[in-house]
């Protein structure tokens, strides 16, 4: 065991398929996509749970029933009824992107003080200003660390496509393990590693951007 | 389905021990190393952000990664089902070590001090009143690392050790539909009855919580 | 009363917890660090490689053993040779179904020395580079062979018949196996370095299974590794490519066991099972597994009973 792989300039190259690159490459895209259409489905009914109370019972369960579920025998499954493809591993990262972020998204509305949001009714906001002007940004710190959380295990998780023919960083762990290259490996699992470590961080930096300064205080 | 079970019921039997076994022996483990250090990381407060960091960069190793390089750190046999146990107890210590700084951290200033006017000394403090307090938050993490924890011993499938996730590579091997969709039903339910065995504790040892209404 | 306190209650439960789960379970993974090989005295672990035909040949090994008296345990599934090998050195695992020929040029660097193709030729060699520890017993006439396989439609567009016809070809085509072909010998270094075939790209996929077939059927790539066994050849009416420069060489089904495992009772029950196997009961038997996907344990078990052997 030992870092050849990792610092072999010949891995490192652009333009062959199967370089560190390219694999990075695919794996952020698995990624971004899982995390995105997570979002766009999680995240309305998330905040619609919060804002209304309605089926609170859902979002509560919502986070350990999706961790239950095991992701290399969702993706085989996918795999199984769709064929090799985008698609199935796709379908198998949204599902376990989704719980943290609907959970989160739920607590960061229900964790506002309520006085603030009866306040904005108060002042004559109509229930979407209400929501999109004070509970949404008030609840920002809440659901960038849900969304961070799901960030973070979907980086290390998206290595099980590479067990069902696809591509990804995982590519180094299954390939090194089967010519018993163990320094293939170890770079694929310091390149996950790093990979998570910057994203959580670029996410750190977007937090800052985005939540208002005058809710940091709290925190 | 219930075909694939009648002519299988040793082998997913077997497969579903195995996987109990793999997934909860770390759970406990990973819970009594994680008390000490959630402790250091509250008993000296500069230790917290460091804890939580090295917690989150152990979190984001890859389960296979972790399962192939053990053999080799450890010196036990590949097919040993200790790398399994030992990979799992890590991700556990590193998820829980976390709750428990933060659960002991929840603990209201005034609950420790009037414990020290009661004449508590520091260690009796900790077990006796600052634990129990923090036992909600620390509760709550344990549900976490248990259902991960039994998500993730499948993924051991791929080195020929991973309970049920054997149902899964076998199934897959063939594109045989029902040993996945068992493999995965059987996960999901154990995940589910650990999960509430650990709430029906939860409720049995912090009836308090039951009294301050439906807050998450 | 609360001397002990709830938060020692928790920790005892969850103690009784795994306690209880313990009782029902015959392993304990702690109690010995050997990767479940001789849990007691006598008892002889099978592996297998991560494709149906080794499960299914693993299978029938243990219920030849087990008719004999002897305990066996089962740790199928452990992945590639690369892989399981290892586990056979460590003494995971004591014995498995091997396939000479492969196994021949994964021990030998640089590929199976030259000349050497007929079975006898193939284990008289394979003899000499067996690792340390191990022996294998002796070989069936039953052969299943890596092959090159394309679908009808690639054979006939590119005039198709043998690897040789691929040489010119080849820059334009994907090719799918499982991930360990990318360094292996008879994998795409010795397709190289026989035929000097290089393909447009490799995509690592399974080691013949399904995941290959389907890609091929779907075009995902033009030229696949399907074992000679496998059922998928026939009912997709795939080309399998000869190979007229003996690449692949005699692919006997053999056992491969570690010394210490190995005695005259257990010899004795696996000599019987290669004399019976023939490439065309292990064909068929193997459909029954990939085609009508009974379980492995009754197709075993079936074929052991035709063969008079439990």
């Amino acid at each position: 065991m030992n870092l050849d792989y990792l610092f072999d300039a010949a891995h490192w190259e652009f333009g062959t398929s199967g370089s560190i690159p390219q694999l990075l490459l695919s794996h952020l895209w698995y990624v971004v996509l899982a995390l995105a259409i997570g979002t766009v489905i999680a995240l309305p009914i998330g905040l619609y749970i919060g804002h209304t109370g309605r089926g609170s019972f859902i979002a509560i369960n919502a986070g350990n029933a999706g961790r239950s579920l095991p992701t290399l025998g969702l993706l085989m499954l996918m795999v199984t009824l769709l064929g090799l493809g985008l698609l199935p591993v796709l379908i198998a990262l949204t599902v376990l992107v989704i719980p943290p972020i609907l959970t989160s998204a739920y607590a960061g509305l229900r964790s506002l003080d309520q006085r603030v949001v009866d306040a904005a009714r108060g002042v004559g906001m109509r229930p979407w200003q209400v929501l999109t002007r004070v509970e949404l940004p008030m609840a920002l710190p809440v659901l960038m660390s849900g969304f961070r959380s799901a960030a973070l295990q979907v980086v290390a998780t998206a290595t099980v496509a590479a067990a069902v023919g696809l591509g990804g960083l995982g590519r180094l762990l299954i390939d090194g393990l089967a010519v018993n290259d163990y320094s293939r490996v170890l770079a694929g699992a310091i390149v996950v590693a790093v990979l998570a470590v910057l994203l959580d961080l670029v996410l750190a930096f977007a937090q800052r951007w985005i939540v208002s300064p005058g809710l940091r205080v709290s925190r | 389905m219930i075909n694939y079970l009648q002519n299988n019921s040793d082998a997913v039997l077997t497969a579903l021990r195995q996987h109990i076994w793999l997934a909860l022996l770390p759970v406990v483990l990973g819970f009594l190393i994680a008390l000490p250090i959630g402790y250091l990381g509250v008993r000296f407060p500069w230790l917290y952000h460091p804890l939580v960091n090295v917690a989150g960069v152990l979190y984001s190793i890859p389960s296979l990664a972790l399962f192939v390089f053990l053999p080799v750190v450890l010196g036990t046999k590949i097919l040993s089902p200790l790398n399994i146990v030992v990979a799992l107890t890590i991700y556990t210590v590193a998820l829980l070590a976390r709750t428990v700084a933060d659960g002991l951290r929840s603990v209201d200033h005034l609950i420790t001090e009037s414990a020290t006017a009661m004449g508590y000394r520091r260690f009796r403090r900790l077990i006796d009143v600052e634990l129990p307090v923090a036992l909600p938050v620390i509760l709550a993490g344990l549900r976490v690392a248990t259902v991960s924890n039994i998500s993730l011993v499948s993924v051991g499938a791929l080195i020929g050790v991973g309970g049920l996730g054997q149902l899964f590579t076998r199934g897959f091997q063939l594109f045989y539909l029902e040993p996945i969709l068992v493999g995965v039903i059987l996960s999901v339910l154990l995940a589910g009855v650990a999960d509430l065995i650990i709430v029906i504790i939860q409720r049995a040892v912090t009836p308090w919580t039951r009294f301050q209404g439906g807050r998450a | 009363m609360m001397r002990f306190g709830r938060f020692t209650a928790v920790t005892a439960a969850l103690a009784l917890t795994v306690a209880l789960t313990a009782c029902g379970a015959d392993e304990d993974p702690l109690a010995n660090d050997n990767g479940g090989g001789s849990a007691a005295p006598g008892t002889i672990t099978i592996g297998s490689a991560n494709f149906a035909e080794s499960e299914l040949l693993a299978e029938i090994y243990s219920q030849a053993i087990e008719a004999k008296g002897v305990q066996v345990k089962r740790q199928f599934n452990i992945g590639a040779r690369e892989l399981y090998l290892k586990a056979l050195q460590d003494g995971s695992i004591d014995l498995l179904p091997e396939y000479n020929g492969a196994l021949l040029s994964a021990l030998t660097p640089g590929g199976a020395p030259e000349g050497v193709s007929k079975p006898e030729d193939v284990l008289g060699a394979l003899k000499k580079v067996l690792p340390a520890g191990t022996e294998v017993l002796e070989q069936s006439p039953a052969e299943d062979k890596d092959t090159l396989t394309v679908t009808q439609e690639t054979a006939t567009k590119y005039s198709l018949k043998s690897i040789e016809d691929l040489k010119p070809v080849a820059k334009d085509l994907v090719i799918g196996a499982g991930p360990e072909w990318q360094e292996r010998y008879q994998g795409l270094k010795g397709l190289e370095a026989v035929y000097g075939v290089k393909f447009k790209e490799f995509k690592p996929l399974d080691a013949g299974g399904p995941l290959t077939v389907n890609a091929l059927v779907k075009g995902q790539i033009q030229v696949g590794n399907i074992f000679s066994t496998d059922s998928s050849i026939t009912v997709n009416k795939f080309v399998v490519l000869e190979d007229p420069k003996s690449l692949y060489l005699a692919e006997n089904i053999i056992p491969l066991i570690r010394t210490t495992a190995n005695n005259p009772t257990v010899s004795g029950a696996l000599n019987a099972v290669s004399a019976k196997l023939t490439t065309e009961n292990l064909t068929t038997t193997l459909a029954k597994v990939q085609v009508d996907k009974q379980d492995t344990a009754s197709v075993a078990k079936a074929w052991l009973t035709e063969n008079g052997l439990v």
